[in-house]
């Protein structure tokens, strides 16, 4: 696939001297939607602040739909939404017109028709003649959000959309995010929630410190690098595990009223029909069963050990 | 050139206007008013003339500037300083514009408002007292002019504040002083020499004097040198502003 926001050797040195991006490459294919993964200050809305303009570029380049951001940068913002990490609004707009605003900066002909869409999509239409300041948090969330996209964008990034958000909200931001995608738009968004890209991206790069630690599709992340477990309820509590198990490397867990299995799902052997012989030859009754897939939470708390 | 942008600034700020309609058209006109009833009635009835002009026509064209330098920086320096302070700047700096469009956007509300407060002073004016104006045309293009360079002006010291109180301080500072011993009151030639020569450096007795001359036909300074002292004052704006642009001063990090 054609990647169309690409980024190669890119730094930023603030005012300060600090460093917070240090030479970073990334290339983002056409409707995907990419997680930012990375803790607070690993340089997320430096990255995206850059590509949109908002920040002066170190070193490096960086290019939007062909389109070098600093040389061609009208044809490369034409393409970009941004919905931005604080929620600044003007206070005493109406949202219709703050919308219409965002559309018209962009150099597009006024369309109410439009915008009305995009407002009863987001929910906003009852509100189109409320000033902003009257609004909720997560509907002030949800104007930038039908700001960014009043110019229709065909890249969209959200930098940290969920955060301080209800859980309700943020089910529905997801909606949102899938039915852009459906309609082809790329989104890159950012967010320390692992949960948040775990259920909607369909690539994740992982950033630390300014640094990309790998980009990689979110299955293959989670197959290649995800652990399972296999949780294994005992009839009767066991007080120690049997030498004859030892190999297996099992854990008591509940008190003795568990056995946990740890194994590597894409391993040629799982070596699970062999350990459940043995725990029947070695007289266990066994209860129930689980096993539980490792969440990139814990990839990413492997990842960020290990680089560091 | 994005003109849809420069008309979606321009329409924004301007809406903006509307909605404090009363600060914003009301109160100068009311402020013009007093100054009329103190200056005009009280003083003019012991002046009387000053170079043949009635006192009370004489002081119009310097009050009108007054309040158009004040209004044309505080406008502009305002409606950019505000979304720099809300956070909402992310959008001008993040759409395919450059700063050209966001200048003549937040540039050309400011200076058309406080256009539009200088004629609805002179209108005010006119219930006062008679007022003549000898060169229409010259009258509004100093008017124009005014209002512009003192917008680009506002907007550098919006783009320059770091703070409330700094966004105040130049006006208040700065502005006032100039203004009030800029000729707005009196004619210069009342001053003792010396306080002539000194207020020769002060760049609003030039507008006062060739805005009086467009009135009354009469000039403190000639009136070409009144224009070369807007041109510069212009270019030096400018120059500003391109540097601000070209380096993302305070703007871009
Ligand atoms: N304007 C700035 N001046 C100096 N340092 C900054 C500035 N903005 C961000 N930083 C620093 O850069 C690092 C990355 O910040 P940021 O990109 O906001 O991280 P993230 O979005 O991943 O939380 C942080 O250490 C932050 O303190
Ligand atoms: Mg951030």
């Amino acid at each position: 696939m054609a990647s169309i926001v690409s980024a190669r050797g890119v730094r930023k040195t603030y005012g300060s001297g600090f460093e917070a991006l240090k030479g970073v490459d990334l290339e983002i294919e056409q409707g995907e939607i990419l997680a930012l993964l990375g803790p607070n200050g690993a340089g997320k809305t430096t990255l995206i602040s850059m590509i949109c303009g908002i920040t002066e570029i170190s070193a490096g380049n960086i290019s939007v739909g062909g389109h070098d951001v600093v040389r061609d940068f009208r044809a490369a913002r034409s393409l970009i939404g941004l919905v931005p990490q604080e929620v600044s609004i003007e206070p005493f707009e109406k949202v219709m017109n703050t919308v219409r605003f965002s559309r018209g900066l962009f150099g597009k002909r006024r369309d109410d028709a439009f915008l009305e869409r995009i407002l009863r999509d987001l929910s906003l239409w009852d509100k189109r003649d409320t000033p902003t300041r009257e609004l909720s948090g997560g509907m002030k969330r949800r104007v930038l959000i039908a700001k960014a996209l009043s110019h229709e964008p065909s890249v969209l990034f959200l930098d940290e959309p969920t955060a301080g958000v209800d859980v309700e909200l943020r089910t529905g931001m997801w909606e949102t995010v899938d039915r852009l995608r459906a309609a082809g738009t790329t989104i890159i968004l950012t967010t320390h929630y692992i949960e948040e890209a775990e259920a909607i991206a369909d690539r994740v790069a992982v950033i630390n410190q300014g640094r990309i630690l790998l980009v990689e599709e979110k299955e293959r992340l989670l197959h290649r690098m995800g652990r399972k477990q296999l949780t294994i309820e005992l009839q009767e509590p066991v007080a120690e595990i049997p030498p004859a198990l030892a190999a297996y490397g099992l854990e008591r867990a509940e008190d003795g009223n568990a056995l946990v299995y740890t194994y590597d799902r894409a391993a040629e052997r799982t070596g699970i029909t062999s350990l459940l012989g043995d725990l029947a030859e070695a007289g266990f009754t066994l209860r129930d069963l689980h096993t539980r897939q490792s969440s990139l939470e814990d990839i990413f708390v492997d990842l960020v050990r290990e680089r560091s | 050139m994005n003109v849809e942008a420069i008309r979606s600034i321009y329409r924004y700020e301007m809406a903006r206007t509307f909605r404090t309609l009363f600060q914003s058209v009301v109160s100068p006109v009311i402020s013009t008013s007093l100054y009329f009833v103190v200056f005009g009635t009280a003083i003019g009835s012991r002046i009387d003339q000053v170079e043949g002009v009635d006192y009370g026509a004489f002081i119009v064209p310097g009050l009108i500037m007054l309040t158009v330098l004040m209004q044309s920086i505080s406008n502009a320096s305002f409606g950019i300083y505000m979304p720099r302070f809300i956070g909402t700047i992310y959008e001008q700096l993040s759409a395919p514009i450059s700063f050209i469009e966001i200048l003549i956007g937040y540039v050309g509300a400011a200076a058309t408002k406080s256009f539009a407060i200088g004629l609805i002073i002179y209108v005010t004016a006119n219930f006062f007292v008679s007022l003549p104006v000898a060169h229409p045309i010259w009258m509004l293009t100093f008017l124009a002019l005014t209002c512009i360079t003192f917008s680009l002006f506002g907007f550098i010291i919006g783009i320059w504040a770091k703070n409330f109180e700094q966004l105040q301080l130049v006006p208040l500072l700065v502005i006032s002083p100039l203004a009030f011993l800029g000729g707005t009151f009196y004619s210069i030639t009342m001053l003792p020499p010396l306080w002539q020569t000194i207020t020769l450096f002060n760049p609003v007795v030039y507008l006062v004097s060739g805005f009086r001359w467009a009135f009354f036909g009469l000039a403190d300074v000639p009136v070409g040198l009144s224009i070369a002292a807007i041109a510069a004052f212009s270019a030096l704006c400018l120059g500003i502003v391109w540097w601000i642009f070209k380096t993302g001063y305070r703007i871009r990090s």
